[in-house]
């Protein structure tokens, strides 16, 4: 008799059971902070910038701070919780780059495999330098000649 | 047979465009003499005809949805409204390479059919060039991607196509851009055509003028379209994210905003001119650059692009082959053209040569930035660069040449003296330090963002300053023009920082009947409810925002889920007002408030300003537009006026010539 009181229960509460598992896995959120804003606004703000600066690694061309994608949504609630535990953005960022590699920051850093990005503009400066002293110092000096 | 009939089209295009630059070649050779060389314009002008024939055929088959047709039958469905049926032709790899040679060929019909102030021998070597580049992405379509191609048994239904492109923006932003992209196309060809034949003179710069202003005009209205497409579908606000997508079209953009002011360099003042010829081959180069990255599918991934390297490896080749042929044509003759006149630094030429660099050094951090990422993950080394690095790499350069465009239009040709602009510099210097001091005063905000708010207001009224002491009934139409596009440049750079400096952003899970602040405004959720469309179903929010206390405004953002192919989208819903826009998008089920109603995500933005990015953009278009209408009109009037000065002097020639007397010596 009590078996079956108990395969009864078993039976009615089972699918509640199940059903609110379900039911919390859809209406509440895994990662809380995903789609709700930190209460301190200079938090917000720290980690709104962080975040429009981390690629959405599931998505084309998107910072995690522009998708729908979960995963996104994940990433978005642990820098938020990070930011709220006391942690800087840059430590953030260099926690993320080393679990997902160079690919998760849009702000590239220096490095062995980066530093043409930075020695590039540099030398593309000394070249623009260069080609304005031709094309414009000298002209003038050119133009006294001939006056 | 559609189908059929397209495909014959195009074969026919390619066989004319090989008659069109053999011909034109032999016009080079001989002139007007060469028998052959007459077949040159005609060829072109059919070829238009048939290619762009070719594009309406498949329009044809996509807006009756013909299933037997492979393209059809991967991207379209039966159940999309005929707009999105259209406009999907070219939401796709092979329809968009076909709108793509369709445009390239117009404009080649559009230059033989139109222009007949160039020299013949030019106007030759001019269209075996078109002809050449024509050839080449004609293979390219029918080799590797022919979108006529049949399926041995039709399809039941089709694909569908990708939701983000089932918007307006589709009909608008592809269109306008691939003819900017294209219509450069005539600026290459006419820049080599002059190249071969020693022509780069001002009368060539006043042919070359319009038609690089025209695809200017095209590529901008096509990028300002982009941005707000991009803007209101994606769901979160943002209106440039450096992509390499959109870095694609910018780059050609940047390449011929220097090459238009290049030209008029030329055109005024005979001076620039191997200058204006590298521009020229850059700027097409940009704009097939762009069709490597974004149709070689090498963006998606390099190795993607490895395992099936046909298309990508055809575009790269032709790539390849049209550069380094204007290159060794420039390095053959670079020689024989003189730089041409001279100026002294302050002087218009001046600051236009300093703008030029600064626009070509943009285009390189552009460039770099694009094609780095791309360089190291080939070899398995994967970088991001994002805006942290393009918005203060750009801005060494930007704002410079923001300085410079303020003065330059006020400058006179070949030598002036600052001392005679003493009062407009100081008015543009001290609104610009004024606002710099205001708004640090006010608030704590980036260096960028606000720099951008203090020159944009100082390069607007320094866009005015050119009009100041004229009689504006007397200004001409291209000065109008010119004002009205740097004008609009300031209004687009306002725009720009003012939304990166003062947007405000409210992410919450609200109940129906709960309300959120933001930036002013106050926002509610008043209910939610199921809605359908032809092929998709969504949840839509009635939302009412009311702005410090005024009159609601109702609004209906929604969550689409298209059911073929399946994917969701967020269709925002916009407040516009004079000084910002507010955006509100509504997300998933979020939980239940404490007595158990459930909450849905509300994401709301307040953007000030943000419009005047796009208004800008509109503005320089509309610059674009009315220099091209002022300059064509001059040129005309001239040419009619200096025809019936010859006119009259043959008359009086013949009048005085009664006796026979020895020819002039030239």
């Amino acid at each position: 008799m009590m078996r079956l009181l108990f395969a009864l229960l078993a039976l009615f509460i089972g699918p509640t059971l199940t059903m609110q598992q379900t039911f919390a896995q859809q209406a509440m959120p895994p990662a809380p902070y995903a789609y709700v804003q930190l209460e301190d606004p200079a938090l917000e703000a720290e980690a709104a910038e962080l975040m429009g600066t981390l690629r959405c690694l599931k998505c084309q061309s998107q910072s995690i701070n522009d998708s729908d994608a979960p995963m996104a949504g994940d990433m978005r609630h642990q820098v938020r919780t990070r930011i709220l535990a006391g942690e800087s953005p840059e430590q953030i960022r260099s926690w993320l780059v080393e679990r997902y590699g160079d690919y998760v920051s849009y702000e590239p850093e220096v490095s062995s495999t980066t530093w043409p990005l930075f020695a590039i503009p540099l030398l593309l400066l000394a070249v623009v330098g260069l080609v304005l002293m031709r094309r414009l110092g000298k002209r003038r000096s050119d133009a006294e000649e001939v006056n | 047979m559609i189908a059929e009939l397209g495909l014959a089209a195009l074969w026919l295009s390619t066989a004319l465009a090989a008659l069109q630059m053999i011909s034109g070649a032999m016009g080079i050779r001989d002139g007007a003499a060469s028998p052959f060389a007459i077949y040159a314009r005609p060829a072109a002008v059919v070829q238009a005809f048939l290619a762009v024939l070719s594009f309406f055929l498949l329009l044809y088959a996509f807006a009756v949805t013909d299933l037997s047709i492979k393209l059809v039958a991967t991207n379209s469905h039966s159940a999309k409204p005929l707009i999105y049926k259209l406009t999907g032709t070219w939401g796709n790899h092979e329809g968009s390479m076909l709108l793509w040679v369709a445009v390239l060929a117009l404009s080649g019909g559009l230059l033989a059919g139109l222009e007949h102030r160039l020299k013949e021998k030019t106007m030759s070597a001019t269209l075996a060039v078109q002809g050449f580049v024509a050839i080449g992405f004609y293979s390219f379509l029918l080799l590797s991607s022919n979108p006529f191609e049949r399926l041995p048994v039709p399809a039941i239904e089709g694909g569908g196509l990708n939701p983000l492109l089932q918007d307006i923006g589709l009909a608008i932003h592809p269109p306008t851009l691939y003819i900017g992209y294209v219509g450069l196309s005539v600026a290459f060809s006419l820049a080599m055509g002059a190249l071969i034949t020693r022509q780069v003179t001002p009368d060539f710069a006043k042919v070359l003028r319009p038609w690089v202003l025209g695809a200017w005009v095209f590529l901008t209205f096509g990028i300002t379209a982009g941005s707000y497409w991009a803007y209101y579908e994606l769901g979160w606000g943002g209106w440039w994210f450096w992509d390499p997508v959109e870095n694609a079209s910018l780059m050609p953009w940047l390449a011929a905003t220097a090459l238009l002011h290049s030209v008029s360099v030329l055109a005024a003042r005979d001076a620039l001119r191997t200058w204006t010829i590298m521009l020229g081959v850059l700027a097409f180069s940009m704009s097939m650059l762009g069709t490597f990255l974004v149709r070689s599918g090498v963006l998606t991934s390099v190795h993607s692009f490895a395992v099936d390297p046909e298309r990508g490896s055809f575009i790269l080749a032709l790539l390849g082959l049209y550069i380094g042929g204007a290159l060794v044509i420039f390095a053959l003759r670079a020689g024989s053209i003189s730089e041409g006149k001279r100026f002294s630094m302050t002087s218009r030429e001046g600051a236009l040569v300093f703008n030029n660099v600064m626009l070509s050094a943009i285009l390189a951090i552009v460039l770099l930035g694009t094609l780095y990422p791309l360089l190291t993950e080939a070899f398995d080394v994967r970088v991001s660069v994002g805006p942290p690095y393009f918005n203060p790499a750009g801005a060494i350069f930007a704002i410079p040449m923001f300085v410079v465009m303020a003065i330059g239009p006020l400058l006179r040709w070949k030598d002036d003296k600052p001392a005679r602009i003493q009062f407009e510099l100081a008015l543009v210097a001290s609104i610009v330090i004024a606002i710099i001091a205001l708004v640090a005063i006010f608030g704590d905000y980036n260096v960028l963002p606000v720099l951008g708010l203090a020159l944009a207001v100082g390069l607007g009224v320094a866009a005015l300053l050119p009009l100041r002491g004229r009689s504006l009934r007397r200004v001409p139409v291209a000065t109008w023009g010119m004002v009205c596009a740097h004008f609009g440049i300031a209004v687009a750079l306002f725009g720009m920082a003012s939304e990166s400096a003062f947007t405000t952003e409210r992410l919450a899970a609200v109940a129906p009947g709960d309300a959120e602040e933001v930036g002013g405004w106050t926002v509610q959720l008043e209910s939610i409810a199921p809605v359908a469309g032809p092929n998709w179903t969504a949840i839509e929010a009635r939302v009412l925002a009311s702005r410090g206390g005024g009159e609601p405004t109702i609004l209906a953002p929604q969550s689409r889920n298209f059911w073929s192919p399946p994917q969701p989208t967020s269709e925002s819903a916009l407040i516009t007002r004079w000084d910002g826009q507010l955006y509100v998008v509504i997300g998933d089920q979020a939980g239940t408030d404490e007595s158990g109603n459930p909450r849905w995500q509300l994401r709301v933005w307040w953007k000030p300003f943000v419009t005047f990015i796009w208004y800008g953009g509109l503005l320089v278009a509309f610059g674009g537009i009315l220099s091209i209408f002022g300059r064509v009109r001059v040129d005309l009037k001239r040419r009619n006026a200096a025809a019936r000065g010859d006119v009259r002097r043959e008359e009086l020639d013949a009048l005085n010539d009664s006796g026979p007397l020895p020819e002039p010596a030239e």
